[in-house]
Parts: C-alpha cells; sequence; structure tokens
C-alpha cells in the first residue's frame, strides 16, 4: 500500500547511483571515496570534482554525524507523507566530510539544535526503498 | 551616466492581467503579452528574428513562429535557471545581438501557476530537469517543495546570524504595501506583522506568508541592441550590466559548503563592474522573491549590506517607497503574482521610463533586478533610462 503512494517519487538509479540505492536496502549508507586523492563526495556522481580522478571505492559511513541545518514541515506536498506530519528534515555533517539529508525519526523537533550529535539509521519505505534517518544520539 | 557594457537596452513591455484561474492557456496568456510587448516597442511581429521560451514551459520557439507569423526567426534558445532564467535570457539576447546574430528577442513567460494542469509547485518541480539530483535523493523521503529545500538555508541563516521570523515578515509586509498601489497585483488587502506570524507554517522556518504566489498570467519583453532602442517608440532602458552565477554544489543545497550564499554573490560584483556604477547609484531594485528569506540574503549577496546584516537592513523602512532602496515596487512574486521575475523586469522598465504610477520612486535612473533559481541560480541586471 505505501509503496503504491510513494510510486512517483521512487527514485530511478541510474548506473552511477544505484550501489548507494542497493547499500540501502542493505541497511548500509555508502558513500564515494575517490581512489586517487581520497577527498569523499556526495551525492554519488562519476568525477571527483578535486582531482578529476574516475577511480573510487564506496565506502560504509562512520554512522554518526551532527546537525548543520534542520526544517519541519509541517505541509506535506504529497499525500504519501502527510501522516508524518510534522516532520524534522535535518542536513548532517558527517565526519567524512559530506552532509546527508534525512527525517528525523524518534525525537521532537522542538528538541533539535546546531551541532547536536546524531545516529544515522536506514528505513525501508516499500519492498525495494530504503532511505536514510537520523536519531537524537544517546549522551 | 551610461554602463561600460551596455550593448543593449529593453525596448518593449507587455503583461496580461494575474489571476488565479485565467481560464485560458499559457499559449494564449504568453501571446497577448507578446504582442503587447511588440506594439509598445513599436514594432510588427515580423521585426522579431529571436525568441527565448522559457526553458520548462509548455510553450516553444515553434509555437511563436506559428501564432505571431514570424518570417525568418534566426535565433531561439533556452536558459534553464528557474527563477533565475528570465535575466539569463536577457544576457542571451545581448549576446546574440552582439554578434549580429538577431536584432529583436522576444523573451516571454506565461503560465497558469495556480489552476494550470500541471499541477501546483509540488507537482511540477518533480518534472524538472535541473532538480534530477534532488529528485532522486531527497524527494523519496517528502522533501519536495521549493519551501522545504530552502528552509534548511533560513534556518541555519537564523541560527548563525540570529535573524527572525519578524525580520522575513518585514519583508512580506513591504512588498504587500507595493501591491496595494497596483492594479494588477493579486493581494489587495494589507498585510501586518501579527498577520505574519499567525500564518500558519509551511516549512519551519518559513510560514505561509514567507512564501510566493501561485499565479495565473503572462508577460514579455523586447530586447534590441542599444544603438538600435535609441530611434524605436518608447524610452529605452539600457542593460548597463548584466550576469549569471551559479552557486557552489548548484543541484543540492545540502552539499552546499555556506548554505547562506547564493550564485548571486558570483553574478553581483561581475554585473556592477560591467555597469560601472556602485550601490549607492541603485534608485529601485526589483528583487526575486519566491520567499521572504530569499530577498534578505540576496541584498547580502548583492553588496548591499554585510553578510548576516540582512535582517537588520530590511528593517526601518529602507525598502519600502520613500526609503533608500525600494525594493518590489509593483508587489513581487509575493503580493502581485507569480510570473518566474519577468514581471520585476516589466516593473523596473515602468520605473526607468517614469511610468510605475502610484508606485513610481521619484527621478529613478538606475535600477537594479535579479533572477533566482533551481536551488540557488542568481541573475542580476543593471538598468537605466
Amino acid at each position: 500500500m505505501q509503496k503504491f503512494e510513494i510510486e512517483r517519487l521512487m527514485p530511478s538509479p541510474t548506473q552511477d547511483t544505484k550501489p548507494y540505492w542497493d547499500g540501502l536496502l542493505e541497511g548500509r549508507i555508502l558513500i564515494q571515496q575517490c581512489a586517487g586523492c581520497d577527498t569523499y563526495r556526495h551525492y554519488p556522481r562519476p568525477v571527483c570534482p578535486e582531482c578529476h580522478s574516475m577511480k573510487f571505492d564506496w565506502r560504509d559511513a562512520a554512522g554518526h554525524g551532527t546537525v548543520h541545518s534542520w526544517s519541519v514541515s509541517h505541509h506535506a506536498f504529497h499525500p504519501a507523507f502527510k501522516k508524518d506530519l510534522p516532520t524534522a528534515y535535518i542536513t548532517v555533517d558527517l565526519p567524512e566530510g559530506v552532509r546527508l539529508c534525512a527525517p528525523l525519526r524518534g525525537g521532537d523537533p522542538a528538541d533539535i539544535a546546531m551541532g547536536q550529535a546524531l545516529e544515522l539509521g536506514t528505513e525501508l519505505l516499500a519492498e525495494d526503498l530504503a532511505t536514510p534517518v537520523v536519531r537524537f544520539a544517546e549522551s | 551616466m551610461s554602463g561600460l557594457f551596455e550593448k543593449g537596452a529593453i525596448s518593449g513591455i507587455g503583461e496580461t492581467e494575474y489571476s488565479r484561474n485565467s481560464g485560458r492557456s499559457s499559449t494564449t496568456l504568453q501571446m497577448e503579452a507578446s504582442l503587447e510587448a511588440i506594439a509598445d516597442a513599436g514594432l510588427s511581429p515580423r521585426d522579431i528574428d529571436g525568441v527565448i521560451p522559457y526553458a520548462t514551459g509548455d510553450t516553444v520557439a515553434e509555437d511563436f513562429i506559428t501564432n505571431l507569423g514570424l518570417p525568418d526567426l534566426r535565433f531561439s534558445a533556452t536558459t534553464p535557471l528557474g527563477g533565475a532564467s528570465v535575466l539569463a535570457s536577457v544576457q542571451a539576447a545581448i549576446c546574440a545581438i552582439d554578434a549580429g546574430v538577431a536584432n529583436h528577442v522576444l523573451i516571454p513567460i506565461g503560465r497558469n501557476g495556480a489552476s494550470g494542469s500541471a499541477g501546483r509547485i509540488g507537482d511540477r518541480v518533480q518534472n524538472l530537469p535541473q532538480f534530477r539530483v534532488v529528485g532522486e535523493f531527497e524527494m523519496p523521503m517528502g522533501q519536495i517543495a521549493p519551501a522545504q529545500l530552502y528552509a534548511h538555508m533560513a534556518r541555519r541563516h537564523m541560527e548563525s546570524y540570529g535573524t527572525t521570523s519578524a525580520q522575513l515578515a518585514e519583508v512580506a509586509t513591504t512588498i504587500r504595501s507595493h501591491a496595494l498601489l497596483n492594479d494588477n497585483a493579486i493581494m489587495s488587502e494589507p498585510m501586518t506583522l501579527e498577520d505574519h506570524q499567525n500564518s500558519r507554517m509551511i516549512a519551519d522556518p518559513l510560514r505561509l506568508y514567507d512564501c510566493c504566489l501561485e499565479s495565473d498570467g503572462a508577460a514579455a519583453v523586447i530586447v534590441s541592441s542599444a544603438e538600435r532602442a535609441r530611434d524605436m517608440a518608447q524610452t529605452p532602458v539600457y542593460v548597463m550590466g548584466i550576469a549569471e552565477g551559479h552557486p557552489d554544489s548548484p543541484s543540492t543545497i545540502t552539499q552546499r559548503p555556506d548554505m547562506t550564499t547564493l550564485g548571486t554573490a558570483k553574478a553581483a560584483p561581475r554585473a556592477f563592474e560591467k555597469a560601472g556604477v556602485s550601490h549607492g547609484d541603485i534608485d529601485v531594485a526589483e528583487i526575486y522573491d519566491c520567499f521572504t528569506y530569499i530577498v534578505l540574503c540576496q541584498l547580502e549577496d548583492l553588496g548591499f549590506c554585510k553578510k548576516g546584516e540582512g535582517g537588520d537592513f530590511v528593517g526601518g523602512g529602507r525598502i519600502a517607497l520613500g526609503g533608500e532602496l525600494p525594493v518590489n515596487t509593483h508587489g513581487g512574486l509575493l503580493s502581485q503574482a507569480h510570473m518566474i521575475g519577468l514581471n520585476h523586469v516589466v516593473e523596473a522598465v515602468r520605473q526607468l521610463r517614469g511610468d510605475a504610477g502610484r508606485a513610481q520612486v521619484k527621478d529613478a535612473e538606475i535600477g537594479l533586478v535579479t533572477g533566482y533559481g533551481d536551488m540557488g541560480d542568481g541573475t542580476v541586471a543593471i538598468l537605466r533610462r
């Protein structure tokens, strides 16, 4: 049922991005690391903007980060997301030097603060779609 | 004063009535606005030899040839920069004119944003090719509309610089007060700070009254060479300087190193340098206002104040008519209509011709217009009469 609701928003991965989506289905958040200069990049793309190497490896994210910014949606722009309102989306600074954007699960949006520690996770949205989520880190 | 660049001029303008339900196709609306702009310039449709349709609209160059009977279209292009497209189109038109490819370039915009079958913003953005990255990586989580995506920039600005919702309200209420002077503005009731603060939250920190309208209608301008424009029907409005800028991480705000800086920061110094003028020379500014925060941020990126000082800058009546820098004298996207910023160009031309009616800035000689779109692209034009 849920799969049907978000059908129009289902991503269409390319050869460049499919490993990222496959990783999420396994509960892993994979980030590209350049094989030429070791720089991480996200979202997935074929060329390193630093050294222009096209060789890279997929690395598992360390699994934690901190709040860079956030927003709290009180209006759903697609019916599939009405049941979750209000929904906080957090821009997360990762130790790898890239960012992630993901909805907050299991916490009150009013408690979000800049620099706050977060843990990364994944959740299944449909049989063949998983996306990242974040939770407040246990202190 | 003449600009250092100054190879092109806006020689004609046209606008339809703006509404929430036109009952007419966007092609029909655009043809009406185009014919008005062509007549305003003192031209015949047969004189139009260049056209730049909106990149992600439903009307293409061929439609203008067919409807207007253009005998020999020599130049067509599109500039897919969302709300920054319009001025990128003016820049492209001037390049084509200066290269001798075309003489008179038509730039039309039309849409049924409020009533159309393409749906409202949450639906439309899913089909924009420039939204591919956000479409793949962020929309599946429910982060779909610009309000949701841009809210991260506004929140970061608030946390970094102490910017407040009341300061965003200053932008909304000031621009509304200007719309009340415009007979072709959709919003016709005053807005107070309390009205703004009581409007429902859309994507915190952006409230309903921080967001622009969805509208039906069309606008059009004609760009001609500066030299030709001198002998045409209207007082020419010369393009002293114009530039486009793309932000770092242009496709996604999430990965942008400094999410409080737009492409405008790269475009502005180029536009001012080409124009050979300074900020104090600007008499009136028509600033792309898809959201109140985007106005505040552009004023910083344009160099009217330092980064982080936009909240203070917009207060105290500075951006109101009669203030130091009147902004969006027509009511903008927030309160006149969302014509993707072509209504900002039309208003700047009216101001510089002295035809702005009750919103006329006295003795306005030099105006600044911006475009903004697609997660952070910025365009800037400096015009003079």
